[in-house]
């Protein structure tokens, strides 16, 4: 919006990861999603990760009251929100001293120096103040004293002072934009709508931006600023996505495509409520977000709901996965229609609930009484969360079996620009409900001799009344059966029905190369920094290659063969080798090396890039 | 209902055959059920009855309508998921204490305070049938069974206390050998909008048997039990002349004609009173039992509540596709 006064040099880069950090009450998510927002839209890739307490206030000053929000972005391909960071905004000590080790040497540090005094200083545990001790000589720091600068430029105003520092990371904001020659306009347009009805806190924080915008312009301790230009993406209309809301678009659109109501039964659980959140809102589509007493109710109202031909589907993390395991089984049994999503957080028990981790995979596989397999599908990235859930859609409408969606808080709370999809071009959905035909005819059981899918009657259809139920049934009628031999024709036709499944998916790809020294393969949200690592390597020379697994039960049909190409494999997950026992389970002759992460955390490109060095040697 | 559907008994009769006890009260219920259905005016496609575990449960795969099976204590949250999918059906919940005051508490308060149009029949036996004989939360203090064999510990809930704490719009009490009345009381509770609750004072011949004969015995019947009716007095007995009226904070039994009572001192009931006290005094009473429909106070159902106010977003919403959803906002262009 305005050209700066005084020109300062500028210096073109390729990519720059920042992290903004400070207590959970200091707006640091707002701060990024503007940042990361204005950026999209000027063109660069992005790619995010918030990472915030569980706590939703704790103590002012904490250690671990520290929120943040990274942020890549580059005129390159970003897969990653990036490992080591080229700017850190510092809100206050206890964000300095839980966030410095990952600002490399050199770099800029841009801190509120009003934040450190004694008292903080002494709730992050530091014995003497970094801004004095020389502890900080290896990097450059900008030390502006935020809060007096944002009282100074919003006196007059009339506002308390409680709004007043409340709106001190803007000033933070301000500062980056100059210095990343961004826009100013993206976030001044969001005050307007956001505080239409209080135009006053619009006005001081677009002030308190502009503020902070000019005040780095001037300041003498920011040489220069950076450029990053525009990214070589496909044409066309984007917006920013997150995972969760796009998990809950691709239901929308799977609904609409099929022509069903969506019902979603669901209690509130972290990091999965906002798929809950999102999809509240849309009665205007006829959705049915339901609310219920527990997870229990969650998934057996879905059950329900689908039993009586709406697409029905149920949210939850890993605790509420356990809870409603016996639920995922009734489903199973009764061949209905039901998608069950899993954002994956920290376990086990309650775990680490804000953090993300893939520990839930032979839960998901497995964690059910008896032989109940079942469709088990992953997204990989924030915005692929759209074709996945409505993959799922597609494979439970088709299948008549339950699929379970795995995502997980890091692709669930990150966002990417998504290139926006219209519902004209995603692939068709025939679900087999049954519409006509002639009763005497028919069986409950009856099967398609291609998918074994049974068909789907629903109450209302004249002619076709039947009752279900958990205990085992006919193979024919769906009449309870305590027959031998029937209920070991129905465990393998259950089994088999799930199996089949491989004959509508597509084959595995492997990226980079198709054969070589080391195959990388992973699975779920952890695509993004293994595309990174492999690509890296791979432009270096060496004969890498990785593959992603979206489609876990069953795996595509070609899996071994690509296996076979290459001398040793790496199964890469944030767990302690599920996805690897699962492989080795099937592949008795295939050797698999592992690496796992257990830390709440993504993995770093470059930890990886290390070990993947290491193996091939 | 069209002309051409007229139903009798034999329509909602499944081909299957019926596995419980001989002698047990879930025949007179099931038959009941199968008279009741065709005075419903409802179309057989359009019934659903969802039960839970237990042998009460097992009532689905009677009823030649669509039905569930499903597992224990959940049919509750079940019925719900079907009736907010198709609030045209008429949805019926079968269960027993075990599995609706026990494993599934939860489910089954919280579908009471929703007040969706549902019917529920409690099978109450006081006694884990199924299993073989433990207590339930309905068993007495002191009732010896499997797993109490020196006398239970744990006080018993009474089921209709509980439903009207969670707000029950809908709430009778039927003894389990009163086929007629507990027809009757079938096609009242799906006249009603909201959700019946009916309580099955229901015989277990094998772990249970005789535990309600006090009240439901042919010889005491009349004597023992107030079938309340609303806008009549509450008057009981063989010779119909015992009532009950209201003294202090406590209900009362008196004779007629003595100490100079007379009918119109008597109780007059009002199932229809929102204030829920007197139905709570009521339900509690174990001298006379009562029973019939003991509170049916209508209020708007959640369903009714869900569809109202999805018409009011539908039209004032800009969105009718998924691609007009997709495109708002804030979205930026690529060249």
């Amino acid at each position: 919006m305005t050209t700066a006064k005084i020109k300062k040099q500028q210096e073109i880069l390729e990519a720059v990861v920042i992290r903004f950090v400070g207590d959970s009450g200091d707006g640091m998510q707002l701060t990024g999603t503007q940042f990361s927002d204005t950026s999209a839209m000027f063109g660069n890739d992005i790619a995010t990760f918030p990472n915030y307490p569980a706590e939703i206030r704790a103590p002012q000053g904490s250690l671990y009251g520290v929120s943040g929000f990274q942020v890549h972005i580059g005129s390159i391909e970003i897969s990653t929100p990036g490992e080591d960071l080229d700017l850190l905004v510092c809100m206050n000590p206890a964000a300095l001293k839980t966030n410095l080790s990952a600002l490399k040497a050199g770099h800029t540090i841009i801190i509120d120096t009003d934040s450190f005094t004694k008292k903080n200083l002494e709730k992050a545990l530091y014995a003497s103040n970094p801004l004095e001790d020389g502890s900080l000589n290896n990097y450059r720091v900008i030390e502006v004293a935020m809060t007096s600068l944002t009282k100074e430029a919003l006196k007059d105003m009339g506002l308390d002072n409680k709004s007043i520092t409340r709106s001190k990371n803007m000033f933070a904001l301000g500062m980056v934009y100059w210095m990343y020659d961004r826009d100013m306009n993206h976030t001044l347009e969001f005050f307007e709508n956001k505080f239409k009805k209080n135009p006053l806190i619009a006005e001081a924080n677009s002030k308190v931006l502009k503020t902070g915008f000019y005040f780095a312009e001037t300041l003498e301790l920011i040489p220069n600023s950076f450029t990053i230009s525009p990214s070589k993406m496909p044409k066309g209309t984007y917006r920013i996505i997150n995972g969760n809301q796009a998990t809950a678009w691709g239901f929308l659109a799977a609904a609409e495509k099929s022509g069903l109501e969506l019902f979603l039964g669901s209690y509130p659980i972290t990091p999965a409520s906002d798929i809950l959140h999102e999809l509240v809102k849309h009665k205007h589509f006829g959705v049915k977000a339901f609310q219920a007493e527990d997870e229990i109710a969650g998934i057996t109202s879905s059950i329900g709901a689908s039993f009586a031909g709406d697409f029905a589907i149920t949210t939850t993390s890993g605790p509420g996965l356990a809870l409603k395991g016996e639920a995922v089984g009734l489903a199973m049994i009764l061949e209905l229609p039901l998608v069950i999503v899993n954002v994956q957080r920290g376990g086990p028990s309650t775990g680490l609930p804000t953090k993300t981790e893939q520990s839930d995979l032979l839960q998901a596989m497995y964690g059910r009484n008896g032989e109940s397999p079942l469709i088990v599908i992953a997204a990989s990235t924030p915005a692929d969360c759209f074709d996945w859930a409505y993959e799922a859609a597609r494979l439970t409408l088709e299948h008549m079996t339950p699929v379970l969606l795995l995502t997980d808080g890091y692709i669930a709370n990150g966002s990417e620009p998504w290139k926006i999809k219209s519902i004209n071009e995603m692939p068709p959905i025939k679900h087999k409900q049954i519409s006509g035909g002639d009763p005497e005819k028919w069986n409950v059981y009856d099967r398609d001799a291609v998918t074994l899918a049974r068909e789907w009657a629903i109450p209302g259809t004249k002619g076709f009344e039947h009752r279900v139920g958990g205990l085992e049934k006919d193979k024919t009628t769906g009449n309870v059966s305590y027959v031998p031999e029937n209920h070991e024709y129905m465990t393998h036709i259950r089994a088999e029905k799930v199996e089949r499944v491989q004959n509508s998916i597509p084959d595995l790809k492997s990226d980079f190369n198709d054969e070589g020294d080391l195959l990388v393969v992973g699975w779920g949200g952890t695509f993004g920094s293994l595309h990174s690592a492999t690509k890296q390597l791979s432009d270096e020379g060496l004969k890498i290659g990785h593959v992603h697994f979206n489609y876990i039960n069953p795996l595509p049909k070609n899996t071994e063969a690509i296996f076979s190409k290459f001398k040793k494999i790496v199964v890469c997950e944030l767990n302690n080798g599920q996805l690897a026992s699962i492989l080795r389970s099937k592949f008795n002759d295939i050797k698999f090396s592992q690496h796992n992460k257990m830390q709440g955390l993504p993995f770093g490109v470059s930890e990886l890039t290390e070990k993947f060095k290491t193996l091939i040697k | 209902m069209t002309e051409a559907t007229k139903y009798t008994f034999k329509d909602f009769a499944s081909d299957q055959e019926v596995r419980w006890c001989p002698g047990c009260d879930d025949y007179v219920i099931l038959r009941s059920m199968q008279k009741a259905l065709p005075e419903m005016g409802v179309k057989k496609e359009d019934v659903v009855f969802i039960s839970g575990i237990g042998c009460s449960s097992r009532f689905p795969y009677y009823i030649d309508s669509y039905g569930m099976h499903s597992i224990h204590g959940r049919a509750p949250a079940i019925a719900s998921g079907v009736k907010l999918a198709n609030p045209d059906l008429s949805v019926w919940v079968i269960t027993g204490d075990g599995d609706s005051l026990a494993i599934g508490g939860n489910h089954f308060i919280h579908v009471l305070r929703r007040n969706l149009d549902l019917n529920i029949i409690l099978f109450n036996n006081e006694i884990y049938g199924l299993t073989k004989g433990q207590f339930s939360p309905t068993s007495l203090i002191g009732q010896k069974t499997k797993t109490s064999p020196y006398g239970n510990t744990q006080p018993p809930f009474h089921p209709g206390e509980l439903a009207l704490g969670a707000q029950a719009r809908f709430f009778a009490r039927i003894g389990g050998n009163t086929p007629k009345e507990m027809t009757q009381l079938f096609i009242e509770a799906e006249k009603f909008k909201g959700t019946s609750l009916i309580e099955v004072l229901q015989n277990c011949v094998i772990f249970n048997d005789g535990c309600f004969t006090q009240y439901t015995d042919k010889a005491v019947r009349e004597d023992k039990q107030l079938h309340l009716e609303h806008g009549k007095p509450m008057i009981f007995g063989k010779e119909r002349d015992k009532g009950l009226v209201l003294n202090g904070l406590k209900l009362e039994v008196v004779t007629i004609g003595e100490n100079g009572v007379t009918e119109s001192d008597l109780l007059v009931h009002d199932a229809k009173e929102s204030d829920s006290t007197l139905h709570s005094m009521l339900v509690r009473l174990e001298y006379p039992l009562a029973t019939g429909i003991i509170r049916a106070v209508e209020e708007l159902t959640f369903e009714a509540r869900e569809e109202a106010l999805t018409n009011e977003v539908k039209a004032n919403s800009k969105f009718s596709k998924v691609d007009d959803l997709f495109l708002s906002g804030e979205t930026y262009e690529v060249e």
